[in-house]
Order: structure tokens, then C-alpha cells, then sequence
């Protein structure tokens, strides 16, 4: 059992870390818990992590995946909190277990996003907002590396609905497509400043709430 | 972490900087502390955290359990306008609160080029940048470090300035200022007090009166404070604290490793350098006590890499002993040594065979002088064989890149010695034709000049820098004289290095340039991303002052200095006589050599020796 998954927590101030930089705090975490990592071969010897899908920077996550390689035996029940201990805050290991599948399985996330209209009421837009986002297109442009594109959303987005609306504030619960294509939650708010200036919120923030399969069973 | 802030942070570059929350901060009950103190850094997050004396003091402060000392840095330009325009002020990274709720604001100042940050920190604060306007006794703002060894430029803007290492000079302070704010003191009778606490010293104490020709006549003191401040410093390192838990950044900094102090001075007393006479006198580390703190270190951060620090690591006596002991624990885990700061011999590169396994890059060596009359006027003890002798065994070594750092502008240089430079190089590149085994892979030699800015303290204290222009002729005859393909030659700008010698001698009208600096939209003036000459010409221009006349003028030797209340340990006295002995050309001695009693060892404990 070389090969080992952990499931955990980037939230609060930790959704500030960059993905670059949440590998080598990865790698410090493991260190300082006394964790035999595995290196890769050769000149330059690095530890062997990935995290499974890397999260932009400002949205938060309760169910993040990072495999990584170890070069000796581990109790995997009490690894995670063995973690945490020396983790920076936000960050929270919840099990660890060895992967099954794939990371490359993973295909739908699921999401949660709070949107703040300011000196508005959240009650009065929820209505358009969830009718945009049920269209049958739902035109982006977004920035890719290979440049600027028009990119529909509609296929990739399921289950789009507002959970509540109180105050200037409202909340809502997506399923986005993990990779190929990736769909970012921020895209959505791209969608809405784009084509509908009016339902477009002051501020939006997102949190990865579930992995799940092709097969919409949860993916671990 | 309010809204406000939550807001701002996804539109600017690398938001982690400003959210602290890293492992191994010091977090404690605001309820139940009794004093708070923000301490900051006038540069940005990736500098200040790689600062050892940040590292030390902030938990040489959180060791007491009830102060809680957390950290502030300035923000980038992207962040810092998002700040003002959103109307959030500058706040500490581990509570999240406004200095405004801080009892003392304590500012390391190592470099001139910091000046006009601390300025913009404190209006970011909301508080006003002049002592004299924030009339209360909360907060305190005072500032430590190397560059308060001349208080005088910015001894308009804080209370009073710690002198020396601030382990436990600081700690006074605050001990002092804790019962002067439950007794109600007002914020004179305090300064007042504070003055008695060794290596304080109080800018409103002291009264500059100027001669007609503008120079100083005298630091007046006032209302008893001491005629001369002593820097205060740690006498047994060994016993002295060290951060074995130091903040662990999230996100990348320029030295992401751990840094482990060897020891304390320098004991070559090259006579342009400033920190080889402020640091005195001598106090090592025991081998013992280095191993122990760099595992423990290693242990609690995670890092991959610990770097030995100090001005000169070839003359630490228990280097072999330390680096066998570090290494027989970090090899087996994959953790590296560095080591830099090593001199030009035999001995240094056999260690740097031994700690860089892989020949990458480059090795760095500061010959200071093209040749060798000026290496004996700045008592630089190198000679070119050795140089020459230490690039053979690199190339020979593998590697194949060597970067030499030299200064134009020292005193009595000459066209030939700027000329000497360039032969120094070639010759360099001879020795590789000679002994690389290795020639396809080329060789890269750097050669890269700053102007000399000569700075308190140091025995060429009384010298002109030479004016730009002269600068510039000997940046252009050193680039025509390099003529080998393989040599590189880069120059540093000539306006940042006249500007910080104004800046580094200045007296207290100097402090109006900075503020007038500062008005006009100076921060963060260490890049030069910001950094404007123009706007500095204009501030000093404001004020009615010549900037040449601090950074090109020679100092009479029995004028009044703008230092001349700060004992920094070494007599002037013995930097008077090196400062004639470079004109007579003379080396002096090394402390290894003979000790010539600089004075600084009088700092010492009783019965300690200065291990020079
Ligand atoms: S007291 Fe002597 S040995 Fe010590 S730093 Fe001064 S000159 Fe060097």
C-alpha cells in the first residue's frame, strides 16, 4: 500500500493558497507529521503528491483529493488528525484511505456559492437568476490558455437552484463539470456580468461541497 | 476576516501575503493579554519573513505570555491602493485588527530605502507620521534595527529607537511602557523614564543646533538624557532566545528555508562595511547548540533547506563540527545545507563540495577592488592568487559560473584599479581555460559594480561618495574594458545608491525629505518598480536641502555627526586610525590576527571575552 489518497478541508484564510503553493505546503505538512513520503527517482528528487483537482484561489473546499506515495507502512485512521495538527489554519485532513479509481474519474462537482447583491433584495433576483442558468444556452466568454473563447455552459451545469434568499444575500447549489471541460464556479458569475448585467452580484464566493462520477455516485 | 477584506483580496496579486493564518503563528486571547504590539516590517510580506531578526524578535516578544506581538508588513502597490480606496486600514496579519487597536507599533528598520514605507504604514494606520502630532502616550511607535545607528533622518517620526540587538531591550521598553499606560503617565514623563533603559534613545531628547555652513554643531540633550546612547546586545548566545518555531509561509518568500544564526560580528573589519563594526564585538555559537536548534528548526517547519547565517561563515572556528553534525541528520533526509557568505580559500570550497552535491548555477565571491593596492586601502584580506586559486578548484569542482561583486567609488580608486577589475576577470577566465574539464559547457563569469556608499559608523564614515557622473565614467570605462565574451558585466543604477547616501548620513532635516518624499507618493523605494529619482530631487528640493551635501561632501573629522550620541561599541577613535591607515595603504590585523581593542568587547558581560 504505497499509494494513498486524503481527503480534506481548504477553508478560511487557507483559500488564499495557491495551488503551486499548496504543494509545498502539502510536502511541509507531511514532514513535520513524521510522514516517510516517497521521492521521485533522479537529480532533483521530489516528493510524489498531486492534488487531484487544482482550486483557483478565493474559493473554498470540503472535499479536496491529494494522492500521494509513501515509502512505508501508515496508520491510516489516525493519519488525518495527525495532520491537521501541524496544518496551517483552513486546512483540515478528514480521512485517508487507499484510491480505488482514478482521479481522472472524478467528473461532476458539486457547489455551493453565496451571492451578495449590496442595497439589494436577494428575493427579488433569486427568480431571474435561477431562470438564466435553466436556458438553454448559457453563453461565456472565457479565458483559456490557448486565448479568448465562447464557451456554453449548458451540458456543464446541472441542477442549478437558489437555496434561499435572505437579505442581499443568495444562496445557491450547482453541479459543475470537473474536468474536460473544467468549469470553474466563478465562470458562472462571468455568465451573469456578460448577459445579464442586472442579476450580476456585488460579490460571489464558492465552495466545492462533493466529487462525484460520471455516474453521479460520490467519488472518492 | 471582514468583508471589506474579502472583497479586495481576489483582485490583487498573491492574496495569500495579506491573510496570515501560516503554521506556527502566534495566536493568543486578546481578552486575556495584557499588552498588544504590532510589529512591522516597512517592506513587503516575501521580504520581511525572510528576516531573521523579524523571526527572532517576534518570538523572543510571543515568549511572553502576556504580550501577544504580531506581524504587520506593507502591502504591495495593487493591495495598498485597494486598502485606501476601500477605506481599510492597515491591519495585523494573525488577529486581522486595525493597528488601530495596538498598543505599541514597533518598527524594524534595516535599510534606508524602507524610510518613506514606515511613513506610508503609519498613515495607513490612520495615525499621524510625526511624534510630536500624536500627542498621546498610546500607541507607541519606536523602531529598532541596523539602520537606527544614525536616529537622526527619521527621528521626527518615532518616539524613541532601540539600539543594538532588541531581545531584551525591547521587552524593557514594552515592560515600562505597560506601566506607564495603567498609571496614566503622559507620553514626555514616559519617554522621559525610558531614556534610562540602556540603548534607548529619544529623538525629542536631543536638540540638533546647526552651524551657519549647515553642519551640525550639536545634539543638545534635554532634560537630562544621556550624552551618549550604548547599543545594547546579547552577551551568551547560547543562552539568548532563538525562534526553534518560527512562522512557516504559505506562499512563496525570497528565502524560504531556516535560518540558523551562527554567530554574532565579523572579525575582518574591511573598513567600507558597516555591519563588520555594528555587530561587534564577537559572540559565537556553540556547535552544540547550532545542531541542536537547526534539527529542532527542521523538525517543527517542515523546510527542506537550512542555511547557516552570518557576515563571514568561513571564520566561524566550530564551522567544520557544526556543518558534520547538521549534515549527518539532514543528508539521510533530503534536507540541504546552505552556506553562504564564504570567503575566497581552500578551505570554503572543499565545504561547498561537500554541501552543494549538485553543481548548479553559480558560486559568488566579493573581491570589493580590482586590484590589490585597493583591496589593502579597504582592508579587504584577499589577494588575487587566492581568488584565482579558490576559481580553479570550482572549475575544476564543476562548476562553471562565478559571479564577483565589486564597488566603484571607494576612496583613492584610480582608472587603474577600475581597469583592474576587468583583468581580475580575465584572468578568471584563464584559470577556467585552464582547469575546466569540462569546456563545452562554457563558463559564465559576472561581474557586477555598485557605487560605494559609505555609512555611519564605519571607519570611511567622513568620506565623499563620488558623484554621480564620476560614477557613471568609471560604470563606462569598466564596460569598455571588459571585453571577453564569456564576462558579463551588470552596474547598479547610480540614483538609488546617492539617494541612500544621502539618506544613510543624513541629519534630522533629512526626515523632511523623507516626509516631503513620502507626501509626493514615495513607498516601498527598495523597488524599483517605485522607486523615482526625480521625485527624490523634488522632496529635497521642498525642504530647501542639497542631497549632495550628505552624500557627496567629505565630513570634517572633528565635526559633530549626526550619530555622534550612538555608541554602536567600536571607538571612533579606532575608526579614525582606519580610516588613515586605508589612506597610508596599511592592512590591519584581523581579530583573529590580534585584537585591537575596538571597544566593543567593554559591551560584554564581565569576565566574557570577545571571541574575535
Ligand atoms: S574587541 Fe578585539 S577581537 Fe573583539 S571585535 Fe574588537 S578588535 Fe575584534
Amino acid at each position: 500500500m504505497d499509494r494513498l489518497r486524503l481527503r480534506f478541508e481548504k477553508t478560511g484564510k487557507a483559500v488564499y493558497i495557491s495551488h503551486l503553493d499548496l504543494m509545498r505546503v502539502a510536502q511541509r505538512v507531511f514532514l513535520r507529521a513524521g510522514v516517510p513520503l516517497r521521492y521521485s527517482e533522479g537529480y532533483n528528487p521530489h516528493a510524489l503528491i498531486s492534488i487531484c483537482l487544482p482550486l483557483s484561489v478565493g474559493t473554498a473546499s470540503l472535499c479536496e483529493l491529494m494522492d500521494f506515495r509513501v515509502a512505508a507502512g501508515l496508520d491510516l485512521q489516525e493519519l488525518p488528525g495527525r495532520l491537521t495538527a501541524v496544518s496551517p489554519e483552513g486546512i483540515r485532513f478528514l480521512e485517508c484511505y487507499e484510491p480505488e479509481r482514478k482521479a481522472a474519474g472524478i467528473k461532476w462537482l458539486e457547489v455551493g456559492g453565496e451571492l451578495e447583491y449590496d442595497g439589494r433584495a436577494a428575493r427579488d433576483i433569486a427568480g431571474e437568476v435561477e431562470e438564466f442558468f435553466a436556458r438553454e444556452h448559457v453563453e461565456v466568454t472565457r479565458r483559456t490558455k490557448r486565448g479568448e473563447g465562447r464557451f456554453d455552459l449548458a451540458g456543464h451545469l446541472r441542477g442549478f437552484r437558489v437555496e434561499s434568499a435572505e437579505g442581499e444575500k443568495l444562496t445557491l447549489r450547482a453541479l459543475v463539470s470537473a474536468q474536460e471541460p473544467t468549469v470553474k464556479p466563478e465562470l458562472l458569475l462571468d455568465a451573469l456580468r456578460q448577459s445579464a448585467p442586472p442579476l450580476a452580484p456585488d460579490f460571489g464566493r464558492f465552495t466545492r461541497i462533493e466529487t462525484y462520477d460520471a455516474d453521479m455516485r460520490v467519488f472518492r | 476576516m471582514a468583508d471589506s477584506l474579502e472583497r479586495i483580496l481576489p483582485r490583487v496579486q498573491k492574496p495569500a501575503r495579506y491573510v496570515g493564518g501560516e503554521y506556527n503563528e502566534v495566536i493568543k486571547d486578546r481578552a486575556q493579554v495584557k499588552l498588544r504590539m504590532a510589529f512591522c516590517f516597512p517592506d513587503v510580506y516575501e521580504i520581511g519573513m525572510s528576516n531573521m531578526g523579524m523571526q527572532i524578535l517576534y518570538g523572543a516578544i510571543n515568549a511572553e505570555p502576556d504580550i501577544w506581538c504580531e506581524r504587520v508588513f506593507a502591502p504591495w502597490g495593487d493591495m495598498a491602493e485597494e486598502m485606501r480606496r476601500n477605506s481599510v486600514p492597515l491591519y495585523a496579519l494573525e488577529s486581522g485588527d486595525a493597528l488601530g487597536e495596538f498598543d505599541v507599533l514597533g518598527f524594524s528598520l534595516g535599510y534606508e530605502m524602507a524610510y518613506c514605507t514606515v511613513l506610508d504604514m503609519l498613515d495607513m494606520a490612520g495615525l499621524p507620521v510625526r511624534s510630536e502630532d500624536r500627542p498621546e502616550l498610546s500607541p507607541l511607535v519606536f523602531a529598532g534595527g541596523t539602520s537606527c545607528c544614525n536616529p537622526e533622518p527619521m527621528a521626527e517620526f518615532f518616539d524613541l529607537m532601540v539600539l543594538g540587538e532588541g531581545e531584551e531591550a525591547d521587552i524593557e521598553v514594552l515592560r515600562l511602557f505597560q506601566r506607564a499606560r495603567d498609571a496614566g503617565w503622559t507620553k514626555s514623563a514616559f519617554l522621559r523614564e525610558a531614556a534610562k533603559i540602556g540603548g534607548v534613545y529619544v529623538p525629542s531628547l536631543y536638540e540638533p543646533v546647526y552651524n551657519s555652513d549647515g553642519t551640525l554643531a550639536e545634539l543638545r540633550c534635554l532634560e537630562g538624557a544621556p550624552e551618549v546612547v550604548t547599543k545594547r546586545i546579547v552577551t551568551d548566545l547560547d543562552a539568548a532566545y532563538y525562534p526553534t518555531k518560527p512562522v512557516v509561509p504559505s506562499t512563496e518568500i525570497v528565502h524560504d528555508r531556516v535560518n540558523l544564526e551562527l554567530f554574532r560580528g565579523c572579525v575582518r573589519g574591511c573598513r567600507f562595511c558597516q555591519a563588520g563594526y555594528v555587530y561587534r564585538p564577537i559572540r559565537a555559537r556553540s556547535a552544540q547548540k547550532v545542531i541542536e536548534l537547526g534539527r529542532e528548526m527542521l523538525e517543527n517547519t517542515g523546510c527542506q533547506e537550512a542555511t547557516l547565517l552570518s557576515l563571514s561563515s568561513s571564520d566561524y572556528r566550530h564551522l567544520p563540527e557544526a556543518c558534520d553534525g547538521l549534515l549527518d541528520w539532514c543528508e539521510p533526509r533530503s534536507i540541504s545545507l546552505s552556506l553562504p557568505s564564504l570567503r575566497a580559500d581552500n578551505f570554503s570550497m572543499e565545504l561547498m563540495a561537500r554541501l552543494q552535491k549538485v553543481r548548479r548555477g553559480g558560486l559568488t565571491f566579493a573581491p570589493e577592488a580590482g586590484t590589490q593596492r585597493l583591496r589593502d586601502v579597504i582592508n579587504k584580506n584577499v589577494t588575487e592568487e587566492e581568488l584565482l586559486n579558490t576559481c580553479r578548484i570550482a572549475f575544476e569542482g564543476g562548476w562553471n559560473g562565478i559571479k564577483l561583486y565589486f564597488m566603484l567609488g571607494l576612496p583613492t580608486e584610480t582608472d587603474e584599479d577600475v581597469g583592474g577589475i576587468a583583468e581580475l576577470a580575465a584572468r578568471v577566465l584563464h584559470v577556467w581555460r585552464e582547469s575546466s574539464p569540462n569546456k563545452q559547457r562554457g563558463v559564465r563569469i559576472t561581474v557586477s559594480t555598485s557605487c560605494f556608499v559609505p555609512k555611519p559608523h564605519s571607519p570611511f564614515q567622513w568620506e565623499a561618495q563620488v558623484d554621480m557622473a564620476e560614477y557613471r565614467r568609471r560604470v563606462e570605462l569598466l564596460r569598455r574594458s571588459i571585453t571577453a565574451k564569456n564576462v558579463t558585466y551588470n552596474w547598479h543604477d547610480a540614483d538609488t545608491s546617492f539617494i541612500e547616501a544621502a539618506l544613510s548620513r543624513g541629519d534630522r532635516r533629512v526626515g523632511m525629505a523623507i516626509e516631503a518624499a513620502w507626501r509626493r507618493g514615495a513607498r516601498l523605494e527598495a523597488w524599483s518598480d517605485y522607486f523615482s529619482f526625480q521625485r527624490w530631487l523634488d522632496a529635497f528640493a521642498d525642504c530647501g536641502l542639497d542631497p549632495a551635501f550628505y552624500a557627496t561632501r567629505e565630513r570634517g573629522e572633528d565635526e559633530c555627526l549626526p550619530w555622534s550620541r550612538v555608541n554602536m561599541g567600536v571607538r571612533t577613535q579606532l575608526l579614525l586610525r582606519e580610516r588613515h591607515r586605508a589612506y597610508e595603504g596599511k592592512l590591519s590585523p584581523d581579530c583573529r590576527a590580534g585584537c585591537s581593542a575596538c571597544g566593543a568587547a567593554a559591551l560584554l558581560d564581565e569576565g566574557v571575552k570577545c571571541d574575535g
